[in-house]
């Protein structure tokens, strides 16, 4: 009884996490590379609505998957032809992305609300998904959660292993640098930046397909910003990013059985991961560990090279 | 040894560049030999460093050719360049500070193998030229001597034929400078050419063996340095007479007027410096100089000095006995203390901002140019338009914007700003930093003749050269500690460069073969 229920919510924690980790693990790619990109959020709306909408018109979950990292990444080329191409202000450009993304997936979800899509299939490993208690929450997820782990190892492996991870953190820290040993910065960027958009596309098809199979307007509720926080959280480094995911979806969930215990209004514990985040970026940016918390150099500052 | 009869291995034919108005280069022609040492002479400004990005390949030409081992070539890209076999030395490094030395040369190099066997040919070649590296320490650890030889070791690698060095020695010690010395003449026997960016004539004189010099972005003179002067070579750089300096004949006097005692800091930023237990004197009509190679807590010193961090304890800075270390910046500037901060451009002025509103940063409560919290915008005009006078600032008057005026003339509108405030002590930092001799000049005899009047002044510089002129004793500030005072006219340059740090790293007899000064 016990074991199962401990089984249940750390499965919970663990769908509750996925979403962020996507996004997180995106973003972190993309301010590695210098950029700022704040319209998460609505890279996050794009990917579920359009994820939801192609397996609902298809029937395939897989082809709405893959949609929606398109859909995520589409909507980060306007922001990178915006800021790279045509240097506008990345903070602004940013925030109207996710403003932008929250009404057009509105727009085009519109005919979806209230439909179903089955969900996505739970994919057991043999052998590893009958171990008592680790193995139904480990080993009986779906793919996308695999995938999401999975992805942040390769950004690791990538960002540390890697030529052309050596290249975009270089980039990252210093662009007139990098412009002078002749590495091409704004394709670095431009790269950089559209992975974040598929990689937050597939953190709102996973909300969309797979943790409540449903199209609702503004359904992110706010986890394209946590996902931002988390970057910082994690100061830039994924495996910790990781981590702040699961601690993030850990609150997320325990919150929901706290309602049952306490009685608080409902309202406080929807509010507690949100403060959580707050408190824990205040406790990181001021205690001593403020020194090793070293964004890229470069983050946010827009580059034109001279001709 | 180079030799004048082989085919030069670069030529320079007509090059011409410029910045919408500006013309940085201007028919520019010269070429350098195998295995030649070419100096490229010239001030600020002159356009050397546009010349040398056009070469590697950085930016391009408007017009003009380049010859590479008498083959026309157009350099596209900095890749290209190294192609040929062109290795850079950057002025301001290229590096990345969170990265290792490793992963900072991978990133410089071409084809680079894998990085194992590329740290062990590191290891090698910092061997074979006496550039000892780690190359597993990320670069914000390395003193500014050894990231230097970072970028070194990274053209090396590449078997360049050809090494552009920009303004190498300015941030080294003069032990390290001996050290490079060395390094570049055994390149040169190699075979390697070398052009050697500076404006160090002493420098040139001892390692060059041609001099172009330019002005203005033209060339005015071919030269041999070894049978010029440093003083003729000043003048066809500079094209005008040196002023000579007047010293001042003020006297100092026993009874100090600045008291800085055990004055420690722990820093908060992540690649500072923690002060630690800082003492000085300076007595009135004193000009005292603080040495070092840059970021040995220059910039918290002289942050602790103006009031910019505020200290705990009130006494560890005294004004005339008056304890002032626990008053802000303004409060300082209201008991005497005046100060000049490093950058110039966005710390000591705002850009944007017209002159006249630029007195009102500093000069606004001691020249009363504000009352009961508004703007006596006329005030701050003709204090403006004093200082311009007074300092022969070129600008177009008291409404033109800071960010329209050169390097030069903005520095000498703002230690002119400060100077006219007659304060008690002024703290100045790195007053020439980038700016033409005639401006340098200027200031030097403005702080000259402020120290005559009676006031206690502090220069930080790491142009020890300039330290050597304008100061009567001096101190070296390394790694957050200072050495106790030497008297200026009594030091040793070897004396002075072992307390800069020249100390740690390779003990050479490179060191001592260098004569600098």
């Amino acid at each position: 009884m016990i074991s199962e229920s401990i089984v249940n919510i750390s499965a919970a924690v663990i769908s509750a996490s996925t979403p962020l980790l996507f996004a997180a693990t995106g973003e972190l790619v993309v301010e590695r590379s210098g950029v700022l990109n704040l319209g998460v959020e609505g890279m996050m709306l794009m990917g579920a609505v359009t994820g939801f909408a192609v397996a609902v018109s298809t029937g395939n979950p897989m082809l709405g998957i893959l949609a929606a990292a398109v859909a995520g990444a589409a909507l980060a080329l306007v922001f990178a032809a915006l800021t790279l191409t045509l240097m506008a202000n990345q903070v602004a450009t940013g925030l109207a992305l996710t403003i932008f993304g929250i009404g057009l997936s509105a727009l085009l979800g519109s005919g979806f609300v209230g439909q179903t899509v089955p969900a996505l299939p739970k994919l057991a490993l043999p052998g590893l998904s009958s171990l008592p208690v680790v193995g139904p929450v480990l080993f009986g997820q779906d793919g996308l959660v695999y995938l999401s782990v999975a992805l942040t190892a390769a950004t690791a492996w990538f960002l540390k292993r890697t030529r052309p991870g050596m290249m975009l953190r270089a980039v990252g820290e210093s662009a007139e640098s990098a412009h002078s040993l002749g590495l091409p910065v704004i394709r670095i960027r431009y790269l950089a930046t559209l992975f974040g958009g598929a990689a937050a596309g597939l953190g709102g098809a996973f909300l969309s397909l797979s943790y409540t199979p449903m199209w609702m307007e503004g359904m992110t509720s706010g986890r394209g910003w946590i996902a931002l926080a988390l970057v910082v959280f994690g100061s830039w480094r994924p495996w910790r990013v990781l981590a702040g995911a699961y601690l993030f979806g850990g609150v997320t969930i325990l919150q929901l059985h706290a309602q049952g215990i306490f009685s608080l209004p409902a309202q406080v514990f929807s509010m507690l991961p949100y403060l959580a985040t707050i408190a824990v970026l205040t406790i990181i940016s001021a205690g001593p560990w403020r020194g090793r918390l070293t964004a890229p150099a470069a983050l946010g500052k827009p580059f034109r090279p001279s001709v | 040894m180079h030799d004048e009869r082989q085919t030069p291995r670069l030529v320079l034919r007509n090059i011409s560049k410029r910045f919408q108005s500006v013309i940085a280069n201007d028919q520019i022609g010269f070429s350098v030999g195998p295995g030649q040492v070419h100096a490229l002479l010239g001030e600020n400004g002159a356009g050397k460093s546009t010349l040398v990005k056009i070469i590697y390949g950085v930016l391009q030409a408007d017009e003009g050719k380049i010859q590479w081992n008498g083959r026309d070539e157009v350099i596209t890209s900095p890749h290209r360049a190294r192609e040929l076999g062109i290795g850079m030395v950057f002025q301001h490094f290229s590096l990345f500070e969170a990265m290792t030395v490793l992963e900072n040369i991978a990133l410089g190099i071409d084809n680079a193998p894998d990085l194992k066997e590329l740290a062990d040919r590191i290891v090698s070649v910092s061997r074979k030229y006496g550039l000892p590296l780690d190359p597993s320490r990320e670069i914000h650890t390395l003193s500014v001597g050894e990231r230097q030889r970072v970028e070194i070791v990274r053209c090396l690698l590449q078997n360049p034929k050809l090494l552009i060095m920009d303004e190498p020695t300015s941030v080294l010690t003069p032990q390290e400078v001996g050290r490079l010395f060395v390094t570049l003449r055994q390149l040169s026997d190699e075979g390697c050419s070398i052009l050697y960016i500076s404006h160090k004539l002493q420098e040139i004189k001892e390692l060059c063996h041609h001099a172009t010099v330019l002005r203005g972005g033209r060339v005015v003179g071919q030269c041999d340095p070894a049978v010029e002067t440093a003083r003729s070579m000043a003048q066809l750089m500079i094209g005008a007479e040196l002023k000579q300096l007047v010293r001042r004949a003020g006297t100092i006097t026993q009874e100090p007027r600045l008291i800085v005692s055990n004055l420690t800091l722990p820093t908060d930023h992540p690649f500072g410096v923690n002060l630690k237990g800082i003492s000085f004197e300076v007595g009135a009509g004193e000009i005292f100089g603080i040495a070092g190679v840059a970021g040995n807590g220059q910039n918290e010193l002289t942050e602790a000095l103006a009031g910019e961090v505020v200290l705990r304890s009130p006494s560890t800075i005294r004004l005339d006995g008056k304890p002032i270390a626990q008053m802000n910046a303004e409060k300082r500037r209201m008991n005497g203390l005046c100060s000049v901060p490093e950058e110039r451009a966005g710390h000591a002025s705002v850009p944007e901002m017209t002159l006249a509103e630029n007195t009102l940063l500093t000069a606004r409560n001691r020249m009363g140019l504000a009352h009961q919290g508004f703007i006596q915008l006329r005030e701050a005009r003709s204090f403006a338009e004093r200082i311009i006078e007074e300092f022969s600032v070129k600008a177009s008057g008291p409404t033109a914007t800071a960010a329209t005026l050169s390097g030069g003339n903005l520095q000498k509108f703002i230690v002119g700003r400060e100077v006219l405030q007659s304060p008690e002590v002024l703290i100045i930092s790195q007053p020439t930093w980038g700016v033409d001799a005639a401006a340098a000049a200027a200031i030097h005899q403005a702080l000259f003749k402020l120290a005559q009047s009676g006031t206690a002044i502090v220069v930080v510089s790491q142009d020890l050269d300039e330290l050597l002129v304008v100061s009567d004793r001096l101190a070296v500030i390394n790694r957050g500690t200072l050495s106790p005072a030497l008297s200026t006219a009594e030091a040793s340059i070897d004396q002075i460069g072992m307390l800069m740090g020249g100390v740690h790293g390779l003990e050479g007899d490179a060191g001592s073969s260098h004569n600098a000064g």
